[in-house]
């Protein structure tokens, strides 16, 4: 009776795949860290957690085959994050 | 007359919206990284402010420990997820077997964090002691963030164990089966939340070298 | 039509349960929207009633220079609880709580929100909110005295019982935020067949933005104010300037949310004067799209401007004046509203019953209260001007005069569906006039002794500010006695008013179509939609169903 769910269903495969490469971002992530990079250090592992949330939020958190409205709320809420820090930030740079 | 209101009105119930219940996780969802969005901004401003005590507070973690969590959180979102493919493909013992290994995980993380904490306890660094108001400010309050977010994050990762441990109990009497299983998703989401909070915590804490 | 609605009377929701109980328990255990509703209805009312009560109290106190009534401890105790009362227990959750969750589903036509239990639970969650402030003041230690922004650092050093109702505000935005939920939901999941988003009414509109708001900016005060919770209970270093921290920061945070919150509280309040215009001028609205896309607007732009009550709290003058200039960006959306409700009345058959003469008392009072804000949103008057008597007149007259002003106008408008009986025109029309006049005494004399340098909050007042203070008072005696006459025809009317029909004012959203008051289940078959939200053709098809 369930035909009309346009549920995507992902393999075991995928989720594996994904894992993997969790862990392989991870790994970067922690060894990048020991490497002085001066600055550069947090923009690095913020870049790496992304993608790593980037993997979650998609593949794991089904987002990408569920309905397009969850992907609209989503962008909304982090957009609004953003303009929050953004706008934070304005006080404490400017200080 | 009135049994056609009835049957009606029955028929309003049996039906299960299932995007809707998942859209309202997703927005509870949401509620939840605001709620980190604000501690991340409070983070944000004082690494501005003190980028060389947060720095030297940093070194005081265990980046082993650290990782070593990481993994297992990352495992244990892939362990849920495998279990939400299972029992969409009606394999129940499966389901039932990566939600168990779920819950070890967490279980896991949660011990890790009891040694991580009391180590720092034991070294006298906790909200308020002697050892911790003598640091300077910029360290008091990395220390101070250390607590509040891994605390808040325990937190949620405990309630996940629970919530997890009902649902698991919920396939095992199949309540939950291959075209009802909304709350596994559900649930699902909710501790994929959790790992994606550790991601972000996990560099901004730990990796500080 | 033989199944149409008003050709068999059926058991209202009064009368069939959506449990097996019975009497009380038939109420406390109920997931029916419309008795979650009347359940939020007299709760909040009585929260309500009790501020007033405060305020009064406070005006008392204030009447001639010197001590009066209450002691000046007790005096910051009053304007605390007053704030935290008022802003907590009422505004926020007063028009979505009672008339969102009454009419919300009726309006999209459908039979309960999406998650009703979910509903009853936020119900609880807020009655226990309100318990735990309540509590707060009987507990050894005192009243809370910070004020009801919390700021840091006396938050942190009074010795007062602050962590008890910080607890409460966190609590109940748990509940705001469940109601949100619960609304989103509701909205995108069960409109009937053939109400598309552009044939909702604009109340459904209203609420609908209000609730994202109540979704995303709720969470950052929540975990401002644990973080202030665990400060004074464990000395975690975070706000305290003694450990490093930066009071400041408490306030942006604090701000990112209660900026928004005014909007929380403004949104549902214009959703409603959008409903009552076209049923009164017998019109449609000018400008539907305009109105609706202008909530989402303010609801968005909220989240730009928070910075502008800090003007003066020492953040750096970059972020100064661009809040200040952003501020100036939520006049358009306001604005918008204003004229096309103005353009709705234009030509139209204005037929002034007691809820439009209401909504014509708000749109005098919330145009001060707009235009005076716009003093206070430019940098260099509001330094002239910070934390005087003119901000308490500004906020009382857009929140008080906006929003309470529509909260009695809802009250009336509403009356006749949600309990089947009509009150007295002419008591009602008085009781607009007693309050307008009231409130106009009580708030305008502030507008002067802030320009003339009154500080708000303080206990006492140098001899000049006499005559103002005094006419203020007693303009807070008309006002308060208005509303309990208010309240009192109200309820005389619940028990002796004449029989409402199924639409007395002649409106056409779906709560119209539906008897007075509903039945348990709102609509024995689902509508399939087919109007415009205001198309007063349908009047006449209406009335021969």
């Amino acid at each position: 009776m369930h035909e009309e769910k346009n549920n995507h269903h992902i393999g075991y495969g995928t989720y594996v795949l994904v894992w993997i490469a969790l862990l392989a971002f991870t790994s970067i992530t922690v060894t990048i860290a020991g490497v002085s990079l001066g600055r550069y250090t947090l923009l690095v592992a913020l870049f790496f957690a992304a993608i790593k949330s980037a993997l979650v939020i998609n593949i794991f958190m089904h987002i990408k085959f569920d309905e397009k409205i969850f992907k609209v709320f989503l962008l909304l809420s982090g957009f609004t994050l953003l303009v929050i820090f953004i706008l934070t930030f304005f006080d404490f740079l400017y200080r | 007359m009135s049994s056609h209101n009835e049957s009606a009105v029955a028929q309003n119930h049996v039906h299960r919206d299932e995007v809707g219940a998942k859209m309202g996780m997703w927005l509870f969802l949401f509620t939840e990284l605001l709620l980190f969005g604000g501690l991340f901004l409070v983070y944000a401003v004082y690494r501005y402010q003190y980028p060389d005590q947060f720095h030297l507070a940093g070194m005081e973690l265990n980046t082993g420990i650290g990782t070593l969590n990481t993994i297992i959180l990352l495992t244990s979102s892939l362990t849920v997820a495998l279990s939400i493919a299972a029992i969409q493909k009606r394999n129940k013992f499966l389901s039932v077997l990566m939600l168990t290994l779920t819950l070890t995980f967490a279980l896991m993380f949660m011990v890790n964090k009891y040694f991580e904490w009391s180590a720092k306890f034991s070294h006298g660094i906790y909200p308020g002691s002697e050892e911790l108001l003598s640091l300077p400010n910029g360290q008091i309050l990395f220390f101070g963030l250390y607590y509040v977010m891994t605390g808040l994050h325990g937190l949620h990762v405990v309630i996940g164990i629970i919530i997890l441990s009902i649902i698991l109990v919920m396939i095992i009497k199949d309540k939950i089966t291959y075209d009802n299983y909304t709350k596994l998703e559900n649930s699902g989401l909710y501790w994929h939340l959790v790992d994606l909070i550790w991601i972000f915590l996990f560099p901004l804490f730990y990796l500080i070298q | 039509m033989s199944d149409g609605n008003s050709t068999v009377i059926e058991n209202s929701f009064y009368k069939q349960s959506t449990n097996k109980h019975t009497g009380i328990l038939s109420w406390l255990l109920t997931v029916d929207h419309k008795r979650i509703g009347i359940m939020y209805g007299v709760t909040i009312l009585f929260f309500f009633l009790v501020g007033v009560i405060i305020g009064v109290l406070m005006r008392l106190e204030l009447i001639a220079p010197g001590k009066t009534i209450v002691d000046a401890q007790t005096y910051n105790s009053l304007f605390t609880l007053h704030g935290v009362i008022m802003i907590f227990l009422f505004i926020i959750p007063g028009l979505p709580a009672i008339f969102g969750n009454f009419f919300l589903p009726i309006q999209i036509g459908a039979r309960d929100v999406a998650f009703p239990r979910l509903n009853l639970l936020s119900y609880y969650i807020y009655v226990l909110g309100a318990i735990l402030a309540l509590l707060s003041v009987i507990l050894p230690g005192g009243a809370i005295d910070t004020g009801w922004t919390f700021y840091i650092p006396y938050s942190v050093r009074s010795n007062t019982n602050v962590s008890l109702p910080l607890l409460a505000a966190f609590i109940l935005g748990f509940s705001s935020i469940l109601t949100g939920l619960n609304f989103i939901t509701t909205v995108h999941r069960l409109r009937a067949p053939g109400m598309t988003f552009f044939k909702m009414p604009l109340f459904v509109w209203a609420t609908y933005a209000t609730a994202w708001i109540q979704i995303i900016a709720t969470p950052v005060v929540g975990i401002t104010i644990v973080l202030v919770v665990l400060e004074r209970l464990f000395g975690v270093g975070i706000f305290d300037p003694a450990l490093g921290g930066d009071p400041i920061l408490f306030q942006h945070l604090f701000w990112i949310y209660s900026h928004p919150a005014v909007y929380i509280m403004i949104l549902p309040a214009m959703g409603v004067v959008s409903e009552i215009i076209p049923t009164f001028a017998r019109r449609t609205i000018f400008g539907y799209k305009a109105i609706a896309m202008s909530s989402l607007a303010i609801a968005f732009v909220g989240y730009l401007v928070w910075a502008h009550h800090m003007f003066t709290s020492g953040m750096s003058d970059t972020a100064r004046w661009i809040f200040s200039l952003l501020t100036f960006i939520v006049a358009l959306p306001s604005g918008v509203k204003i004229f096309n409700w103005v353009a709705t009345m234009y030509k139209g058959s204005i037929d002034p019953k007691p809820p439009f003469q209401w909504v014509m008392s708000f749109i005098f009072l919330f145009s001060i209260g707009g235009l005076t804000g716009l003093v206070l949103g430019s940098l260099a008057t509001d330094i002239h001007v910070h934390d005087t008597y003119f901000v308490v007149a500004h906020f009382h007259f857009v929140m008080f005069g906006g929003t309470g002003t529509i909260f009695f106008a809802a009250i009336h408008y509403w009356f006749p569906k949600m309990f089947g009986r009509m009150y007295n025109d002419k008591l009602a029309t008085l009781g607009v006039i007693g309050f307008f006049i009231g409130f106009l005494m009580l708030y305008f004399p502030k507008f002067i002794m802030g320009y003339m340098g009154m500080p708000r909050r303080y206990y006492d007042y140098l001899p000049q500010f006499a005559n103002l203070q005094l006419i203020s008072t007693i303009g807070s005696w008309v006002l308060a006695l208005t509303i309990f006459f208010i309240v009192g025809y109200l309820i005389h009317a619940l028990v002796k008013g004449k029989r409402a029909t199924s639409n007395p004012w002649g409106g056409v959203t779906l709560e119209w179509h539906i008897q007075s008051p509903p039945p348990m289940e709102n609509f024995k078959e689902i509508p399939i939609i087919t109007h415009e939200p205001y198309d007063f053709s349908q009047l006449k098809e209406m009335k021969d169903e």
